[in-house]
């Protein structure tokens, strides 16, 4: 498998003298395509940093971005929001969908602005909409939805199109344990399906549906999980009556 | 868990034969809990002697067939509406090891927690991945699964918060001074 994102030697500083926060400490992260990775870290810990600069909302102080191979610190301001319109997905907590557009308008408007005809937009949207068990859900507002009707439309969102790269910044905080455990389910399948998924998550239930789990600590990766193995053996372990 | 109101549980939707209830009992329970058929037949006849079930049929064999009395009844109810057994604060061997790592000299208490958070994470993975490959109508798998999730979930949310805590106020290491000099500071303060 490719690497869909690459961080290497990654760092960023906020401020500077003695006033400077170093968020990020020499970060180096790569995840591949059909691969769901979490972030757990206390408060500080530079998780949403990481994110932000894996999207390219932020430019790193040092070290290097890849997206697709392709070096983000050589593009363009231009060149960079086409590829987060191509090549990202967003998924926040709050879900952050439109109100005024119908459940289909959210997840088609990114590649309408990308230029794709509305008819061919809308269909995508519905072929992502169904991925996600909501289609029906398709001509409804964001205001009539439930909590998990709604993230279900930000992933559909953030996976319409070609997205190589899905970033969720605390997908589930906003919902209860099954439905959150539904989000997590729904974006390892997406990631399974061809794309590289990085969730930052303060809940473990959560962070163990990615296939490999990365702790921060002031700004360094200081662990990761490897994918968990034969799992079948696990529930002859749970004591007996 | 208890065998003796599973099977009274079951014998509650109607009268049941004991290969019967040994595999109904291990399907409801995600297969976790596998009875043999000698404890079933064993806990029926107990059952039966404190007039809690029923049986119908000749022998002791599969012929025999179970049912519930008004007493079984009651209690279940009794039973179902009983908290568990709160044992008080456990023995934890983590609690213990933290603690220990805490004040032991060359010994890097947050390394010792990550090393702990890092082993129940990956256990944690693996019982994601069971309910995963379950089936999504396979309710027995996902309550099991669950509490053990929600169980190593509790656990690294103690590791979570003692790292914290432990950075904020490094614990003192007491100092026990040696006898004789407790034996001087006490007789100076004397004077």
């Amino acid at each position: 498998m490719t690497a869909a994102l690459e961080l290497r030697l990654v760092s960023k500083v906020y401020g500077e003298g003695t006033t400077a926060v170093h968020a990020l400490d020499e970060v180096d992260l790569a995840v591949a395509r059909g691969e769901l990775v979490a972030v757990m870290g206390p408060s500080g810990s530079g998780k949403s940093t990481l994110l932000t600069i894996a999207g390219t909302l932020e430019d790193a102080t040092a070290g290097d971005v890849f997206i697709d191979d392709t070096p983000v610190r050589t593009m363009g301001s231009r060149d960079r929001a086409q590829l987060r319109r191509r090549s990202v997905g967003f998924v926040f907590q709050d879900f952050n969908l439109l109100a005024g557009l119908t459940a289909a308008e959210n997840v088609s408007m990114p590649l309408e602005l990308d230029g794709m005809r509305a008819r061919d937009a809308r269909a995508a949207a519905t072929t992502a909409l169904a991925h996600l068990g909501v289609e029906e859900l398709a001509d409804r507002f964001p205001d009539d939805l439930s909590g998990g009707e709604r993230q279900r439309v930000a992933i559909a969102r953030a996976v319409v199109g070609e997205r190589s790269l899905l970033l969720a910044d605390e997908p589930t905080g906003a919902l209860d344990s099954v439905n959150g455990e539904t989000v997590m389910r729904l974006l390892r399948e997406a990631c399974h399906r061809g794309a590289a998924g990085v969730v930052v998550t303060h809940e473990a239930h959560m962070a163990s549906w990615a296939d490999r789990v990365v702790f921060l600590r002031d700004g360094r990766v200081i662990d990761h999980t490897t994918p968990p193995e034969r799992p079948e053996s696990l529930l002859g372990s749970v004591p007996q009556p | 868990m208890s065998v003796r109101h599973a099977l009274l549980a079951l014998l509650s939707e109607g009268p049941k034969y004991g290969l019967q209830l040994r595999q109904e009992f291990e399907a409801r329970t995600g297969e976790v809990w596998p009875l043999n058929v000698g404890q079933v037949y064993t806990t029926l006849q107990r059952l039966e002697r404190d007039g809690l079930v029923a049986s119908e049929g000749k022998g002791d064999g599969p012929g025999k067939g179970y049912r519930i009395t008004s007493s079984g009844r009651d209690e279940l109810g009794q039973w179902l509406r009983t908290p568990p057994e709160d044992e008080g604060p456990p023995r934890d061997e983590l609690l213990i090891k933290v603690l220990v790592a805490a004040h032991a000299p060359d010994v890097d208490v947050h390394e010792v927690i990550q090393a702990h958070r890092h082993w129940l994470l990956e256990v944690m993975q693996r019982y994601t991945a069971v309910k995963a490959g379950a089936s999504p109508d396979d309710v027995a798998i996902a309550l099991v699964v669950d509490a053990e999730l929600f169980r190593l979930e509790g656990a690294i949310r103690w590791l979570d918060s003692a790292d914290v805590r432990l950075r904020q106020h490094r614990p003192q290491v007491p100092a026990v001074a040696p006898q004789g000099d407790r034996d001087r500071s006490v007789a100076g303060a004397e004077r």
